[in-house]
Protein backbone atom coordinates (compact mmCIF):
# COMPACT_ATOMS: atom_id res chain seq x y z
CA UNK A 1 0.00 0.00 0.00
CA UNK A 2 2.82 2.34 0.86
CA UNK A 3 5.20 3.64 -1.77
CA UNK A 4 8.37 2.62 0.12
CA UNK A 5 10.85 5.42 0.79
CA UNK A 6 14.21 4.90 -0.85
CA UNK A 7 17.37 6.99 -0.74
CA UNK A 8 19.91 6.74 -3.49
CA UNK A 9 23.28 8.20 -2.51
CA UNK A 10 25.87 9.53 -4.86
CA UNK A 11 29.18 10.93 -3.75
CA UNK A 12 31.08 12.98 -6.27
CA UNK A 13 34.21 14.61 -4.88
CA UNK A 14 32.99 17.08 -2.24
CA UNK A 15 29.35 16.75 -3.19
CA UNK A 16 26.95 14.38 -1.49
CA UNK A 17 23.74 13.89 -3.46
CA UNK A 18 20.70 12.10 -2.06
CA UNK A 19 17.86 11.15 -4.35
CA UNK A 20 14.67 10.35 -2.45
CA UNK A 21 11.72 8.46 -3.82
CA UNK A 22 8.53 7.14 -2.23
CA UNK A 23 6.48 8.38 0.74
CA UNK A 24 8.02 10.41 3.54
CA UNK A 25 6.42 10.21 6.96
CA UNK A 26 7.65 9.86 10.53
CA UNK A 27 7.87 6.08 10.11
CA UNK A 28 9.67 5.93 6.78
CA UNK A 29 12.30 8.65 7.45
CA UNK A 30 13.80 6.48 10.15
CA UNK A 31 14.97 4.04 7.49
CA UNK A 32 16.97 6.59 5.45
CA UNK A 33 18.21 9.11 8.03
CA UNK A 34 21.21 7.10 9.24
CA UNK A 35 22.38 6.28 5.72
CA UNK A 36 22.39 9.96 4.77
CA UNK A 37 24.24 10.88 7.96
CA UNK A 38 26.85 8.20 7.36
CA UNK A 39 27.52 9.72 3.94
CA UNK A 40 27.95 13.23 5.39
CA UNK A 41 29.89 12.56 8.57
CA UNK A 42 33.63 12.29 8.21
CA UNK A 43 33.47 13.50 4.62
CA UNK A 44 33.04 17.25 5.17
CA UNK A 45 31.26 17.88 1.87
CA UNK A 46 31.04 21.34 0.26
CA UNK A 47 27.58 20.63 -1.13
CA UNK A 48 24.69 18.56 0.12
CA UNK A 49 21.94 17.97 -2.44
CA UNK A 50 18.66 16.43 -1.38
CA UNK A 51 16.41 15.68 -4.33
CA UNK A 52 12.70 15.15 -3.60
CA UNK A 53 11.88 14.56 -7.29
CA UNK A 54 10.61 11.02 -6.73
CA UNK A 55 8.69 11.74 -3.54
CA UNK A 56 5.00 10.91 -3.91
CA UNK A 57 3.88 11.93 -0.40
CA UNK A 58 5.42 14.09 2.30
CA UNK A 59 4.24 15.43 5.65
CA UNK A 60 6.22 17.61 8.07
CA UNK A 61 8.62 14.72 8.64
CA UNK A 62 10.24 15.79 5.36
CA UNK A 63 11.08 19.14 6.96
CA UNK A 64 12.45 17.36 10.02
CA UNK A 65 14.65 15.29 7.73
CA UNK A 66 16.10 18.40 6.07
CA UNK A 67 16.47 20.31 9.36
CA UNK A 68 18.16 17.38 11.04
CA UNK A 69 20.72 17.07 8.23
CA UNK A 70 21.24 20.85 8.27
CA UNK A 71 22.23 20.58 11.94
CA UNK A 72 25.08 18.27 10.90
CA UNK A 73 26.54 20.81 8.48
CA UNK A 74 25.51 24.19 9.92
CA UNK A 75 28.94 24.90 11.39
CA UNK A 76 30.75 23.97 8.20
CA UNK A 77 30.99 25.64 4.79
CA UNK A 78 28.69 23.05 3.25
CA UNK A 79 25.84 24.44 1.18
CA UNK A 80 22.44 22.78 1.23
CA UNK A 81 20.25 22.36 -1.86
CA UNK A 82 16.74 20.92 -1.68
CA UNK A 83 15.38 20.23 -5.14
CA UNK A 84 12.58 18.46 -6.99
CA UNK A 85 9.89 19.72 -4.60
CA UNK A 86 6.27 19.25 -5.63
CA UNK A 87 4.05 22.31 -5.25
CA UNK A 88 2.69 20.78 -2.03
CA UNK A 89 6.10 19.85 -0.61
CA UNK A 90 7.32 23.35 -1.45
CA UNK A 91 4.41 24.84 0.51
CA UNK A 92 5.23 22.64 3.49
CA UNK A 93 8.94 23.50 3.33
CA UNK A 94 8.18 27.23 3.18
CA UNK A 95 6.18 26.98 6.41
CA UNK A 96 9.39 26.20 8.20
CA UNK A 97 11.44 29.05 6.77
CA UNK A 98 13.84 26.51 5.28
CA UNK A 99 14.52 28.87 2.39
CA UNK A 100 16.71 30.86 4.79
CA UNK A 101 19.13 27.99 5.24
CA UNK A 102 18.82 26.10 1.97
CA UNK A 103 18.28 26.70 -1.73
CA UNK A 104 14.78 25.38 -2.46
CA UNK A 105 13.83 24.38 -5.98
CA UNK A 106 10.49 23.11 -7.26
CA UNK A 107 10.24 20.29 -9.74
CA UNK A 108 9.20 20.95 -13.32
CA UNK A 109 5.42 21.12 -13.69
CA UNK A 110 5.53 18.42 -16.34
CA UNK A 111 7.22 16.07 -13.87
CA UNK A 112 4.52 16.71 -11.33
CA UNK A 113 2.97 13.34 -10.50
CA UNK A 114 0.12 12.35 -8.19
CA UNK A 115 1.56 14.38 -5.30
CA UNK B 1 -26.15 19.04 9.12
CA UNK B 2 -27.16 15.67 7.78
CA UNK B 3 -24.51 12.94 7.71
CA UNK B 4 -24.43 11.07 4.42
CA UNK B 5 -21.93 8.42 5.43
CA UNK B 6 -19.69 7.59 8.35
CA UNK B 7 -16.84 5.26 9.25
CA UNK B 8 -14.68 4.48 12.25
CA UNK B 9 -11.38 2.74 12.62
CA UNK B 10 -9.26 1.88 15.63
CA UNK B 11 -5.58 1.21 15.26
CA UNK B 12 -2.55 0.73 17.45
CA UNK B 13 -0.17 3.65 17.80
CA UNK B 14 2.61 2.00 15.81
CA UNK B 15 4.40 4.21 13.31
CA UNK B 16 3.96 1.59 10.59
CA UNK B 17 0.22 2.44 10.74
CA UNK B 18 0.71 6.09 9.69
CA UNK B 19 0.42 5.27 6.00
CA UNK B 20 -2.56 2.96 6.57
CA UNK B 21 -4.41 5.70 8.48
CA UNK B 22 -4.03 8.39 5.81
CA UNK B 23 -4.75 6.01 2.94
CA UNK B 24 -7.88 4.65 4.67
CA UNK B 25 -9.26 8.13 5.37
CA UNK B 26 -8.38 9.31 1.86
CA UNK B 27 -10.08 6.30 0.31
CA UNK B 28 -13.25 6.84 2.34
CA UNK B 29 -13.39 10.54 1.41
CA UNK B 30 -12.90 9.73 -2.27
CA UNK B 31 -16.60 8.89 -2.62
CA UNK B 32 -17.30 12.65 -2.36
CA UNK B 33 -15.45 13.02 -5.66
CA UNK B 34 -12.60 15.23 -4.42
CA UNK B 35 -9.74 16.48 -6.57
CA UNK B 36 -6.34 14.81 -6.24
CA UNK B 37 -5.24 17.97 -4.45
CA UNK B 38 -8.03 17.71 -1.88
CA UNK B 39 -7.29 14.03 -1.22
CA UNK B 40 -3.62 14.90 -0.67
CA UNK B 41 -4.62 17.75 1.67
CA UNK B 42 -6.60 15.25 3.73
CA UNK B 43 -3.87 12.59 3.70
CA UNK B 44 -1.22 15.08 4.77
CA UNK B 45 -3.30 16.46 7.66
CA UNK B 46 -4.27 12.96 8.88
CA UNK B 47 -0.63 11.89 8.73
CA UNK B 48 0.30 14.79 11.03
CA UNK B 49 -2.46 14.12 13.55
CA UNK B 50 -1.76 10.39 13.72
CA UNK B 51 1.97 11.00 14.08
CA UNK B 52 1.22 13.27 17.04
CA UNK B 53 -0.67 10.41 18.73
CA UNK B 54 2.30 8.10 18.21
CA UNK B 55 5.18 10.39 19.16
CA UNK B 56 3.44 12.48 21.85
CA UNK B 57 0.26 10.95 23.25
CA UNK B 58 1.64 7.42 23.60
CA UNK B 59 5.32 8.32 23.52
CA UNK B 60 6.64 5.35 25.50
CA UNK B 61 3.78 2.97 25.03
CA UNK B 62 1.33 1.61 22.52
CA UNK B 63 -2.31 2.61 22.76
CA UNK B 64 -5.30 2.90 20.51
CA UNK B 65 -5.91 5.71 18.04
CA UNK B 66 -9.58 6.20 17.14
CA UNK B 67 -10.39 7.78 13.80
CA UNK B 68 -13.86 8.66 12.63
CA UNK B 69 -14.89 10.30 9.39
CA UNK B 70 -18.28 11.80 8.62
CA UNK B 71 -19.21 12.98 5.17
CA UNK B 72 -21.84 15.70 5.51
CA UNK B 73 -24.54 16.86 3.15
CA UNK B 74 -22.69 20.10 2.45
CA UNK B 75 -19.85 17.94 1.08
CA UNK B 76 -17.49 18.57 3.96
CA UNK B 77 -15.55 15.80 5.66
CA UNK B 78 -15.32 15.87 9.46
CA UNK B 79 -12.33 13.81 10.57
CA UNK B 80 -11.73 13.10 14.25
CA UNK B 81 -8.46 11.65 15.48
CA UNK B 82 -8.65 10.73 19.15
CA UNK B 83 -6.26 9.15 21.61
CA UNK B 84 -6.34 8.26 25.30
CA UNK B 85 -2.75 9.33 25.82
CA UNK B 86 -1.01 11.89 28.01
CA UNK B 87 -2.86 14.99 26.78
CA UNK B 88 -1.44 18.35 25.82
CA UNK B 89 -0.37 20.61 28.66
CA UNK B 90 -0.61 23.86 26.71
CA UNK B 91 -2.56 23.70 23.45
CA UNK B 92 -1.63 27.22 22.31
CA UNK B 93 2.04 26.42 22.74
CA UNK B 94 1.65 23.08 20.94
CA UNK B 95 -0.02 24.81 18.00
CA UNK B 96 2.64 27.50 17.70
CA UNK B 97 4.64 27.02 14.48
CA UNK B 98 8.07 25.46 15.09
CA UNK B 99 7.29 24.65 18.74
CA UNK B 100 8.26 21.09 19.59
CA UNK B 101 8.98 19.23 22.79
CA UNK B 102 11.02 16.65 20.92
CA UNK B 103 13.66 18.75 19.13
CA UNK B 104 16.07 17.41 16.56
CA UNK B 105 14.18 15.49 13.95
CA UNK B 106 10.69 16.94 14.55
CA UNK B 107 9.98 20.26 12.87
CA UNK B 108 7.25 21.52 15.19
CA UNK B 109 4.99 22.13 12.22
CA UNK B 110 2.40 19.38 12.59
CA UNK B 111 -0.49 21.69 13.51
CA UNK B 112 0.64 24.35 11.00
CA UNK B 113 0.46 21.76 8.24
CA UNK B 114 -3.01 20.65 9.39
CA UNK B 115 -4.17 24.29 9.38
CA UNK B 116 -2.66 24.89 5.94
CA UNK B 117 -4.46 21.97 4.33
CA UNK B 118 -7.80 21.95 6.18
CA UNK B 119 -10.62 24.48 6.53
CA UNK B 120 -10.74 24.07 10.29
CA UNK B 121 -8.62 22.41 13.00
CA UNK B 122 -10.00 22.03 16.53
CA UNK B 123 -8.08 20.54 19.43
CA UNK B 124 -9.54 19.37 22.73
CA UNK B 125 -7.23 17.87 25.27
CA UNK B 126 -7.29 16.83 28.87
CA UNK B 127 -4.10 16.11 30.75
CA UNK B 128 -3.69 12.40 31.40
CA UNK B 129 -6.89 11.57 29.54
CA UNK B 130 -6.20 12.22 25.90
CA UNK B 131 -6.63 14.49 22.93
CA UNK B 132 -9.15 14.85 20.13
CA UNK B 133 -8.20 16.66 16.93
CA UNK B 134 -11.11 17.53 14.65
CA UNK B 135 -10.26 18.37 11.08
CA UNK B 136 -12.88 19.79 8.72
CA UNK B 137 -12.21 19.73 5.03
CA UNK B 138 -14.66 21.12 2.52
CA UNK B 139 -14.62 18.91 -0.57
CA UNK B 140 -15.37 21.14 -3.53
CA UNK B 141 -14.53 18.43 -6.00
CA UNK B 142 -13.75 18.29 -9.65
CA UNK B 143 -16.91 20.09 -10.69
CA UNK B 144 -15.92 23.37 -9.08
CA UNK B 145 -12.94 23.92 -11.35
Amino acid sequence: MQDVLKAQLQINGKTVAVKLSGEIDHHSVQTVRQRIDDAILGREPDNLLIDFGGVSFMDSSGIGLVMGRYKLIENTDCKLFVTGLSARAYTVMKLSGLEKIAVLKRRNEKDENAQ
Amino acid sequence: MKTLNEMRIRLESRSVNESFARVAVGAFCSQSDPTVEEINDIKTAVSEAVTNCIVHAYRNSVGYIYISVKLLEDSSAVIKIRDRGCGIENINEAMTPLFTTLGGERSGLGFSVMETFCDSVRVRSSKGRGTTVTLIKKIRGKNSY
